[in-house]
């Protein structure tokens, strides 16, 4: 978290560093303190906000937290959004595109974090390893015996929902496991080994497992349905690592109370940090509270993205990982 | 010939599909079943030409001993640490185990175990489960692509390990009694070696008397406070208590841990740690696997009987 009593010992320090404005909820903690070589940092709750903050021209936010169009009018300035996730469905680009704002994402600091995350849900969820540590760790296993059997990944065929920067690394690393990987997405991905599938049910149907990671547009949204639950089967899986809101969530409740799906792994949520009270108890499922890209290996990658990318703009040159918002 | 006169003693009850198909084509004794085992043998031996054990209970030498008509011990295991195999060779009795089936189970589970134990995952269920998040914590894990893993014993399960962790951008090394000449894998001659080299040591060799406790106190301190240790070999590869302290102490980061030395027991100062995962001896626990192993156990006891050659004999040195 940037320190107040720092952030204006810089400003008094009178350096000649341009204005960067932290956007942030309030309990999104983030230190930018590695940042003060390049830039200011400044918050609007910050008492000389009403002096430097109308000037600055770039935007650094934190998280997932969301920038709407009442938040741009307190940045007249801003030119430029910095942000520090992969996702950037909680910025409202469409808007960012009328005022000619430029929007950066994480890319790829956090895409390997969260292939190995999709790859451990997926063998957690099918061998069940978190639920038999639960089994151990109760002290059942000297009493009622061997933990009841899991399946094998071997042969299995695995579909990757949105085969962007993080589908990829999914795919390359299921490689030895021996399994048949398709895919979806918008386009079909030329040079791509994998089978391609142009709609999800498709991909559904030929699959005993999905793993979710693209990113959420107005498209995407509850890309996971009934339907493709169905065509999944009793004994498929469901792996999400993008976000909640690709699943229809009340759904897969209902799918996975009646049996009707094997299993699911989830690292996100539709409603954070809400989680079906259903899913609590069921062994068939893995829970996670959105971690799969917190490790410091992949704060380190972000750290040196924004810092390039805060170099790159007050220099004018071009920006690494920029959203195309013209479409 | 008529199978069916046959006496197969089945010692464990490890697989219900496996005694399904045994009880089709033999004559089923169940060895956890009898209540009074002395009379059972002494009307029973001399029909018992075959055992089916496992790792939990195999055949000794004292088992052995009291089945004078034994030709065969069809190990539904890999390993073969409960099975006598010196008196097995001097008394002419042959053995057969389910290699390669399981290989890519035991690989698949110590991926898993790695990236449940980097990555906390069992502890994020946990934590989830006990409706923690919405007090918003924030601790972050460790990221295993491109972590160094340290493999002991590079064999078919090492080996299919290894494969696996290389998709991650790990380098792999391994230590094994002597350097494999064939493998592109860096080779240390010792353990404390590769353990002071490497972010993730493995254990994957067999248990024999050289490689009981090859996991004791100079091997965990090598590996060190930011080393994860892996164990999908069999509980003595580990001296358990040395391991328990080290974890109390964090003088290693974390371990995942398929087996135990006194299982089904586990040590229970395990059970509140968050720098563990723990798993009942899964690691080729799944229904496709046993019916493969299954199958094998039939298969080799079939072809013994009928006189073809077995399908996975054991070579006893």
């Amino acid at each position: 978290m940037a320190d107040p009593q720092q952030l204006q010992s810089t400003t008094d320090a009178g350096n000649n560093l341009p204005f960067a404005i932290i956007h942030r909820l309030p309990n999104f903690k983030f230190s930018l303190s590695w940042a003060e070589d390049i830039v200011n940092l400044i918050e609007p709750s910050d008492p000389l906000y009403p002096i430097h903050g109308p000037s600055a021209r770039v935007a650094i936010d934190i998280g997932p937290s969301p920038i709407k169009s009442e938040h741009l009018d307190q940045y007249p300035s801003v030119e430029c959004i910095i942000g520090t996730s992969a996702g950037v469905d909680h910025i409202d680009l469409a808007e960012c595109r009328r005022r000619n704002i430029r929007v950066t994402s994480a890319g790829g600091a956090f895409s390997e974090d969260g292939a190995d995350y999709a790859i451990g849900l997926l063998i957690d969820v099918l061998r069940r390893i978190s639920a038999s540590d639960r089994y151990v760790r109760a002290g059942l296993w000297p009493d009622k015996g061997d933990y009841p059997l899991g399946n094998k990944l071997g042969g299995k065929r695995v579909g990757i929902v949105g085969l962007g920067n993080i589908g990829s690394l999914v795919a390359k690393r299921l490689e030895p496991f021996r399994c048949t990987i398709g895919y979806t997405s918008r386009t079909k991905k030329p040079q791509v080994p994998y089978q391609f599938y142009s709609t999800t049910l498709d991909l559904a149907n030929n699959s005993d497992a999905l793993i979710v990671c693209c990113a959420l547009t107005e498209k995407t949204r509850h890309v996971i349905n009934h339907d493709v639950m169905k065509a999944l089967g009793k004994r498929g899986i469901i792996v999400n690592i993008g976000r909640g809101a690709l699943v229809d969530e009340k759904e897969l409740v209902k799918c996975l109370v009646g049996n009707e799906l094997g299993g699911a792994g989830l690292d996100v949520f539709e409603n954070e940090p809400q989680v079906p009270k259903e899913l609590m108890t069921m062994d068939n499922v893995v829970l996670s509270p959105h971690k799969a890209i917190l490790t410091p290996e992949s704060f380190e990658a972000l750290r040196e993205l924004i810092r390039e990318n805060l170099k790159a703009f007050f220099s004018n040159k071009p920006l690494l990982c920029e959203l195309n918002l013209s479409g | 010939m008529e199978l069916k006169a046959i006496g197969v003693l089945m010692t464990y009850p490890m697989s219900s599909y496996l005694e399904q198909e045994l009880d089709k084509r033999f004559n089923l004794f169940r060895l956890w079943n009898l209540p009074q085992k002395n009379d059972f043998f002494k009307e029973n031996s001399g029909s018992i030409r075959a055992v089916v054990g496992n790792t939990k209970v195999g055949a000794d030498r004292e088992l052995i001993d009291s089945l004078p008509a034994l030709e065969i011990v069809s190990s539904f295991s890999v390993g073969l640490d409960k099975v006598d195999l010196g008196h097995c060779k001097e008394k002419g009795i042959r053995v057969t185990n389910t290699p390669d089936v399981l290989t890519e189970d035991v690989a698949d589970l110590a991926i898993g175990l790695m990236l449940a134990t980097l990555r906390g995952i069992c502890e994020c269920d946990r934590y989830v489960r006990g409706g923690l998040w919405k007090k918003g914590d924030f601790k972050l894990t460790t990221k295993f692509s491109g972590k160094k893993v340290g493999i002991i014993g590079l064999g078919r399960i090492g080996t299919a390990i290894a494969k696996r962790a290389e998709a991650f951008n790990c380098p792999i090394s391994y230590y094994s009694r002597s350097q494999k000449p064939e493998s592109k894998y860096k080779y240390f001659p010792s353990v404390v070696e590769l353990a002071s080299d490497c972010d993730i040591l493995v254990v994957a060799c067999a248990l024999t008397e050289e490689t009981r406790h090859i996991i004791n106190r100079q091997v965990i301190d090598a590996l060190g406070p930011k080393g994860f240790l892996i164990n999908i070999g069999r509980g003595p590869h580990i001296d358990e208590p040395e391991l328990v302290s080290a974890l109390i102490e964090r003088r290693i980061a974390a371990a995942g841990l398929d087996v135990f030395e006194n299982e089904p027991h586990v040590p229970e100062e395990l059970f509140g740690l968050d720098n563990v995962v723990l798993v009942p001896h899964i690691g080729s626990d799944t229904v496709e696997t046993v019916k493969a192993m299954a199958d094998l156990v039939v298969g080799n006891l079939e072809a013994h009987f009928s006189k073809k050659p077995l399908l996975t004999p054991v070579f006893i040195d």
